[in-house]
Formats: C-alpha cells, structure tokens, sequence
C-alpha cells in the first residue's frame, strides 16, 4: 500500500484504527518528495525533523490513549507566504532569504495544537504575484502532468506537491484565484473560503481585503476537514468572521450521495464563451449535465459588473500591495543592501534593499499602485474601484437570489508552457478573468477537477456561494466528484502520468 | 547651519501692524496599559525594544486590532471638548518612508475623525475666557524613537549611525486639530499656551494621559500666519514643532510674530515649512518644506474594520465625563471665598490640587492658602521648583496649622516649624517637640520674666499706672525676648497689668 496515495480522511481512519503510524505516513511523504522534487519542485523548504518530531508526538499521545483531532498525523505543506516560528518563510522572495519568524500564523498554530506534521513550505509566485509562479525568486515549479507547464499560481508549489502526492494536504491563499487557479490546472481541489472565514494573522499581505487562506488537497472531503480545522473567529484578525463556521465536512458527506434535488445551480453568463478554451467549455457543460442529473436546477444568471472586475482588481490589489510591501526595507529584518557608493543613508539603504530584493512583477504592482492611490488620481483609480467593487457585491446579491450556488470554469485554459506568458503581464492577468469576483465580493469558491481538455491537461469546475454559505460549496463540489469519479471510475489523478522517480 | 542673521522685528511693533492667526496641533499620548493596535505593554522609561510584539515592530503577517480602551479615552476627549462623536469611522495608512516607523505607514484617522466639530473654552491670566473651536480630534498611532549616535549635536546631520528603540512605537495617540484661531491679537502667545495648557488639565482630569510635557506626552505643532489686517485672506502659515513646555509655546508664537514680520517687512513671502523650537537658543530654525507635492497616499485601512461606537455607549462615557477643571475652579472658588485675583494666583502657582486636599484634612482655606501661597510658594520659588515638588505634604501643613490652631505654637514659630519640616527634620509635632518650641503657657516662669523685666524698668511701671498703656509695648517686648518668642503676648499683657494692678 503506497501511503502517499490517500486521500487525508483515508490516511485519518487508518490512523485511528491504529493501522499505521503518524511517522510512517510522515516518512512516506518525505520519501515521495525525496524521489520527485527534483522534477516537481514544489517546495522551497523542507522540514524532515519537525514533521518527524510531530509526527513520533502524536503517535506517542495517540499510544496513550489521549483523543486527538481527526487530522492529528496527516502530514501537511505550507505555502510559503505563511510565517512559521522557526522555519523559514520567504514569500517566494530575495527580500526575506533567510528570515526566521519569530511567530506562528493562527492557521498554523491550529495545525500544530492539532498534531498535522509541517513536512515544509510551498514555493509561490513572490508575495503571490503571478498565476504560474514562475515570479518566484528560487524557481519554477512544474506541473507534475507536463513538467514543460506551469503548474498555476501563485500557488503553484502548494497544487504540484498535492497532485505529485508529495503531501495530502496543503495550505494556500487566494487573492484573485491563487489557490483556485493552481488546482485546475494540476487536477486538484482548492477552496477560497469566505473573506473573514480563516484567520489572516501570519500571512504576509499582498492585498489585506482581498487576501484569504484556504485548503488544497485532492478530494472535496480532505477540504472540508482542513477548512473546519484552521477557520473560525481569530481575535487577532479584525477582518475576521465572530461567528461559528457552518458544518463544512457534513455538508461535503451529505453532498457525496450524489442528491442535489431542490438546489438552484447559476450559470453566469459572463464567465464563458470567448476566451474560453473549446476542451474547457466541453468539460464545463458536461459537469452541468451531471449536476442536472443529481437533481440541480440549472438557471441562467447575469452579472453585467462582472466585465469590470479585472480592472477595478488591478487598481485594488497593487494599491493595497504598495502600501503592505512598504515594510520590507531592510531596517529590521530579512535583505539589507548598502549602497556600494555615496552615503549610507537609511533612505539609500531602503531604496537599495528594495532594488535588489524585490523582483519585476513586484516592483510593476507596487508602482501601479503608489500611482493610483497618488494625490489627484485616488478618485479616479481607487476610488472607481471600489465602486466597481461594489457594483460587483449587487450582481452577487442579485444572482443569488435566482441560484443557491454560481458555476463557471475555474479557469479559461489548461496550464500553458512555463515561459510561454511570462513577458506578456496581461495574458498572465486574464487567466484569473473567473477567479478575481470571488474576491472582490469576499465570497468563497471552489474548484474541482472535472475532465482533461483536448491537451490531456486537467480542467477546474468553479463553485460560488454566498458569504458565509461555504457549506454550499462543499456539497455541491462533493456531489460533482462523486458523479464525475462514478464516470471515470477513479479519480482524475489516476490517469496522471507517473513522475520519473529519481533516486 | 548657516551663520546669517535673522531679522527680527519688536514684538509690539509687529502685532501693531500685523494680525496673527494661530493654528495648535496637540498630540497626547493615552495612558493605557497596551498599545494602540497590539498587546504590547507599556511603560515609561524600558529598555529600548523591550515592548514590542510582531504588530509593533510591523512584522511580515502582524494585523492590528484596535485597543477598545483607547477609543473609550478618544471619546472622553472628544465629550470635554464638546465635540461630535462619528457613529462610524474608520482608519486610514498615512504612507511615508521612515525608519521610526516599522510598517512604513502610519495607522490614523484621515477624513473619518472619532470626533468633530468642537470647542474650548480657555481662561486667559485676567480671567477672559477665550474660546478656540476645535476642528476634529482622531486617533493614531505615534511613531519609535530615533537615536542618532555620533554627531555633535546629537541630530541625523553628522551622526556615524542611529538607533532605534519600537517601545513607543504604537502607543495611542490622540491628536487634536483647532481650527484657525483668529481674534487673539497682541495675546496670541498667551492664547497658545492657556490652550495647550487648558488641554494639559483637562487630559489629567479626564484620567487618559499622565499628560507630561516633560515626558513627551504631550506635545504641541503651533502653525502661525500674519496677515495685514483680520479682514485680510489668511497668510501663508509655518508649523513650529518640538515645543516642549508651556513657557516655549508662549515663547515660539512670539519669535515666529517678530520673524514673519520681518520677512514681510521686507517684502519677501513666508515660506510654508516646518520649523524647530530650539530651546536653548529661544529660535526657530527652517525644517522641510512644506510643500503641497508631499503626498502620504491616504487609503482606507483594509486591515481593521470600521470604529462604530454606540450612542448607548456615548452615553455613558458621557455621563461618567468627571468635572472639567473650569467647572472645578468655579466651584471651590465658592466653596472657599476666594476673591477673583486670588484664585488665578492660586492657579497659576499650581496651588489648586494642594490647597484642596490640605482644605479637606480639615484646614481652613484661608489658613490654606496662607501657606501655600506665602511661605511655601516663596520657597519654591527660591529653589526653583514646583510647589508640588516641594517636601511637604498638604497632611504635614494640616498637621502644622492645627498645632496653632490649637495655641500650642504661635505663627511665628509656625514658620520657623515650616522651615525644619522642609529640612527634613520631621513631622511638625516632632519638631516642635524635639526643640522645645511649644508656647509657655504655664503661668509660673512667664510671672518670674515679668518681675524680672518690671523690676529693671520701675519708670514704666509708673507711667503705666499713671494711665498711659503706650509703653506696655516695651514690657511685653522684654518678657518675649526672655522666653525667645514662645510666650503666648496675648496672656503676657494680661499678666502684666495683673501685676501692675
């Protein structure tokens, strides 16, 4: 039995069961990113003897009987935008090579109290600019169906270490799809949960009102139990939600029977058509027909707003990123670069750290957003924005109000050729055209795998529900897999090609 | 520096031919026990970088999340000057570069203050009440402390290096804007200082802030503009910071008056800037220009929600609002029969606190005053102190004037009391103990130094029974010297014309 193959709640029964070890799972996985990170490189960091050590923990205390979290022992990675005491955490840039933190994030202190072995931390587009994190500044991942492709991002590192089974499940962020995007394209689940639904405490912010953690993982279920254990009200987070989470992993449970009788499925209009790749649509209309079958209603809805929000996005974003990224100047932690001639002033010394530390991606959205929150251009640029932002809010209202949930493809096309969009900052910014309303209206989504395109290359099913109505996602999500797997006859992971194991 | 000269016009000239306008920024740091945005504790005087988490160094990841208590004080602040209280309001990043600032912005309130539209009454010397409309008072966050090592003079110019310390970094703030103050003529300056003054109190008063100037913890931006006449359009205004005591405040406004309109005398234009109070030296000296290219980028903080106090909850804060100073003023004037004049002395030396508590121990206000305005307040002002820095307590004066009350020493000795409980040589009873100091009241010895004096002046005797009292004096003197002043003269004379008969 290969371990690495299991899904999370699988590798939690048989951990219960006391079939096998915490450690033996843990080691498996390390094993895994031992033979394929040469070709995969999912992780910039690994973290061998913490997950070990947690790992011996939680078997010592499951031994004595103690009653752990259902998770305790599943291994995990951590995309690296989340700080971890005492591992490194660079958001994929030069600008914090090397830095420690001193602190855990809330999610991550929530994996730790719940006993999830930390195998180490995800590579990423740097600060999770990007949509192939090929922006990051220690190099590309590959996707594990086509090396040659990227595999999304910015959370590429954490969708290839779950699609090479190099971990059952990871954490991601979502700003405009970073954790949505990654999973179509690498034949994985990844969920954006409300705005305020996880903690933000410990990510380090791109854009504060759009930024939201979430899981990655391969099934719906594994989803579900990640999200209940790292969601939920976080004191230290003032955006987040004081309220319970509704019952996520029942509603997934309930949804994989396969009934979706009385449940108002919309079609928005504006999320197809042009653009969109023809394998794309083929597999979006058949996931509709299965959808009809469980017993959904399908409904057509409009939102005209939708158009916009690409633009209002790419004034919000590197308006609030400019300002958050401000703080990595060299003065207290992470690069420090001195001028190599003149004065050694603390202006030079930011202004040569930021230079060198920061790369090209980075420096276009800071610089895109000084200019638009600049005097005189603020109504025009962040202003409208946020207008847009809520125009955007009211298609929602109204579109839910004809559907319980909205679906689209997640995104327009399978994963293109690393290099292929990388000098082309546009055509890398429309693939997330599906992804970026989700955000600007703080309402989750999901993305499910749902059939290979013409290219043999996996193609992502998007869900939406209202704020606060995640459980929507989970059933909906878990009825589809079911269908869809029901066809296939297994999940989609298994038609990906072996990766060549190097030892 | 540049050697050139400034040209400086007579303050009385100036102000013949100019109207000022002022313009007072007054920061105070709150007094609570954590930070604006984080848990950090603080406290005055720790070891540099001591008071810190990842919030207040600006860590990668570090959100805020706003100190309830500090809004509580904000609203207090906003209620005793009378201002409007937001039903919403949110922060906003104030963006600039600076090392004292760990996330290279400032978290402040921008176009959405906690409270607007206020006033102050303030209390000039002569006991014209002036009164100052506020514009808006909001919180922020203040900045770490730079240390620049290696200069001359201890500023950035010059220095090999800096340090600096986050303990500050982060502690409430709460900064209160006037609108243009216009009217206050040649009394500008002391306008200026009763405000910042006014403030000083009522912070102490509202309990939000030790409110020390020496320490910082408040700290006064004076903006000032000349104009021709008060009919004229506003002139173009400096922001003199860094002025640290009341005394400075009255001075700057007068020195940047006597500049400005030199400047205008010549017929050259204010430069908008910031300038520095230089204490040492009682100038100010150029800053940065202020210019209206200097852009913060203000945005609306997305990393904390909207401030949205409740009206129930104004309500209480309101009702438990304590006295302001004025009010309290008003009252123990009454209460004590205070005349106009003689309250202003009383507060202008400081006196108020120290007189009411002596007051309720139990001691007269007349004989409170007496003290702390005659004795006491010439010593302070001997050695160059507050009075309340002095080394007496209002218990140890209640303690010395209930000894005269009760005959047991005469005023005079009083002071000389006063003087050894200042020396630190005790309680009043002990002193007066310890020195025999107490008044001879036993009949017995006072009799003797009667006879003793009648006996070497039968001349007097004489007169006196002659019917001439005038020379009675001259016994009484003899008999006070002889028992070094603790006789009781009230009871020598009566012993006296028993004797005589």
């Amino acid at each position: 039995m290969d371990l690495t193959r299991l899904s999370a709640a699988a590798l939690s029964e048989k951990l219960t069961a006391g079939e096998v070890t915490s450690v033996e799972v843990t080691q498996a996985h390390l094993d895994r990113i031992d033979a394929v990170e040469g070709a995969v490189h999912a992780f910039l960091h690994v973290s061998d003897d913490v997950a070990l050590a947690t790992a011996a923990d939680v078997d010592a205390r499951r031994a004595a009987g103690q009653s752990l979290h259902p998770l305790a022992g599943v291994p995990i990675a951590v995309k690296d935008v989340v700080v971890t005491e005492g591992m490194p955490t660079t958001a994929g840039s030069k600008i914090l090579e090397g830095w420690v933190p001193p602190y855990d994030a809330t999610l991550v202190e929530r994996l730790k109290a719940a006993g999830l072995p930390i195998l180490g931390k995800t590579n990423m587009d740097e600060f999770a600019m990007g949509s192939s994190t090929e922006h990051s500044a220690y190099g590309n991942t590959h996707n594990p169906w086509d090396l040659e492709r990227i595999p999304g991002g910015s959370g590429g590192g954490s969708a290839a270490a779950v699609a090479a089974f190099e971990a059952p499940l990871a954490i991601g962020t979502d700003t405009g799809g970073s954790i949505r995007q990654p999973g179509a394209v690498t034949g994985t689940v990844g969920v954006k949960p409300t705005y305020g639904s996880v903690s933000r405490y410990g990510l380090i912010a791109m854009a504060s009102s759009l930024d939201q953690a979430g899981p990655v993982t391969r099934t719906v279920l594994d989803s579900a139990l990640l999200h209940e254990l790292i969601g939920g009200h976080d004191a230290r987070d003032s955006t987040s939600i004081d309220e319970p989470l509704p019952a996520l992993v029942d509603a997934a449970r309930q949804g994989a029977l396969g009934d979706l009788t009385g449940v108002r499925v919309g079609v928005v209009t504006e999320l197809s058509g042009d653009g969109y790749q023809a394998g794309v649509s083929a597999r979006f209309a058949e996931s509709l027909e299965l959808l009809e079958k469980a017993g959904a209603t399908l409904v057509e809805v409009s939102c005209p707003n939708f158009r916009y929000a690409l633009g209002a996005y790419y004034l919000i974003m590197p308006s609030e990123a400019s300002s958050n990224l401000a703080k990595f100047d060299g003065m207290r932690f992470g690069l420090r670069v001195e001028p190599t001639d003149g004065p050694v002033t603390a202006e030079r010394v930011m202004s040569a750290t930021r230079g060198a530390g920061f790369g090209d991606e980075v420096k276009r959205r800071i610089i895109l957003g000084t200019y638009a929150l600049s005097a005189g251009y603020y109504d025009a640029y962040y202003g409208s924005a946020q207008k847009v932002r809520t125009l955007i809010q009211r298609d929602f209202d109204a579109a839910f109000t004809q559907a319980d949930v909205l679906v689209s493809p997640t995104a327009p096309t399978t994963a293109f050729k690393l290099g292929e969009k990388l000098d082309d900052p546009l055509a890398m910014y429309l693939n997330d055209i599906a992804t970026i309303p989700a955000n600007l209206a703080g309402v989750p989504g999901i993305s499910v795998p749902n059939g290979l395109s013409d290219d043999g290359l996996p193609v992502g099913f998007q869900i939406l529900a209202p704020a606060k109505a995640d459980d929507r996602l989970y059933r909906v999500g878990a009825a589809l897999e079911a269908a869809l797997e029901n066809v296939w006859g297994a999940p989609l992971l298994a038609q990906a090609p072996e990766l060549e194991i190097a030892r | 520096m540049s050697a050139t000269t400034v040209d400086l016009v007579d303050y009385d000239d100036a102000i013949r031919r100019y109207d000022p306008v002022l313009g007072i920024e007054v920061h105070v740091e709150l007094g609570t026990r954590t930070k604006m945005f984080c848990a950090a504790e603080v406290e005055f005087g720790g070891e540099p970088n001591t008071q810190t988490t990842p919030v207040s160094l600006g860590l990668p990841g570090a959100l805020p999340v706003v100190n309830a208590t500090a809004v509580e004080y904000a609203i207090r602040i906003g209620l005793a000057l009378n201002c409007s209280i937001a039903e919403s309001c949110r922060f906003a990043r104030k963006n600039y570069f600076y090392p004292d600032v760990p996330k290279n912005f400032q978290t402040s309130q921008y176009d959405e203050p906690i409270a607007f539209d206020g006033y102050l009454d303030v209390e000039l010397d002569d006991g014209t009440i002036f009164r100052v409309e506020i514009e808006r008072a909001h919180m922020e966050e203040d900045a770490g402390k730079n240390t620049h090592v290696g200069g001359s003079t201890g500023r950035i110019h010059g220095a090999e290096y800096s340090l600096v310390d986050y303990n500050r970094a982060g502690i409430p703030l709460v900064e209160i804007v006037t609108r243009p103050i216009e009217g206050a003529g040649e009394r500008a300056p002391e306008v200026a200082r009763a405000y910042v003054q006014t403030l000083r109190d009522i912070f102490r008063a509202l309990d939000v802030s030790e409110a020390r100037m020496e320490r910082g913890n408040v700290r006064a931006d004076v903006n000032l503009s000349l104009r021709p006449t008060p009919e004229s359009p506003l002139g173009t205004r400096t922001e003199t910071k860094n002025v640290n005591s009341f005394r400075s405040i009255e001075r700057a406004v007068r020195y940047e008056v006597s500049r400005q309109a030199a400047v205008l005398d010549a017929g050259e234009k204010v430069i908008q800037e910031t300038r520095h109070w230089h204490e040492d030296t009682s100038i100010t000296t150029s800053g940065r220009v202020k210019s209206d290219a200097e852009d913060y980028r203000y945005f609306p903080e997305p990393d904390l929600v909207p401030v949205a106090p409740s009206r129930e909850w104004v309500e209480q804060i309101r009702a438990a609002l304590p006295e302001m100073p004025a009010a309290r003023r008003r009252r123990l004037q009454e209460a004590w029969g205070y005349a106009d004049a003689e309250m202003r002395d009383v507060v202008n030396a400081g006196a108020l606190d120290l007189i009411e508590a002596t007051v309720a121990a139990g001691t007269s206000a007349a004989a409170a005053r007496k003290w702390w305005m005659g004795e006491l307040a010439r010593r302070a002002k001997a050695d160059e102190v507050e009075l309340d820095a002095l080394p007496i307590t209002p218990a140890g004066v209640v303690e010395l004037q209930s000894l005269v009350d009760s005959g047991r020493i005469n005023d005079k000795i009083a002071r000389q009391v006063l003087e050894a409980m200042l020396a630190g040589e005790g309680t009043a009873e002990e002193i007066v103990t310890a020195k025999g100091l107490e008044v001879v009241s036993d009949d017995g010895p006072l009799l003797a130094a009667i006879d003793d004096v009648l006996a070497a002046q039968p001349d007097i005797v004489e007169k006196i029974k002659g019917g001439n009292m005038g020379p009675i004096g001259a016994i009484i003197g003899g008999v006070m010297k002889a028992t070094r002043g603790q006789a009781d003269a009230g009871r020598v004379r009566e012993l006296i014309m028993e004797r005589i008969g």
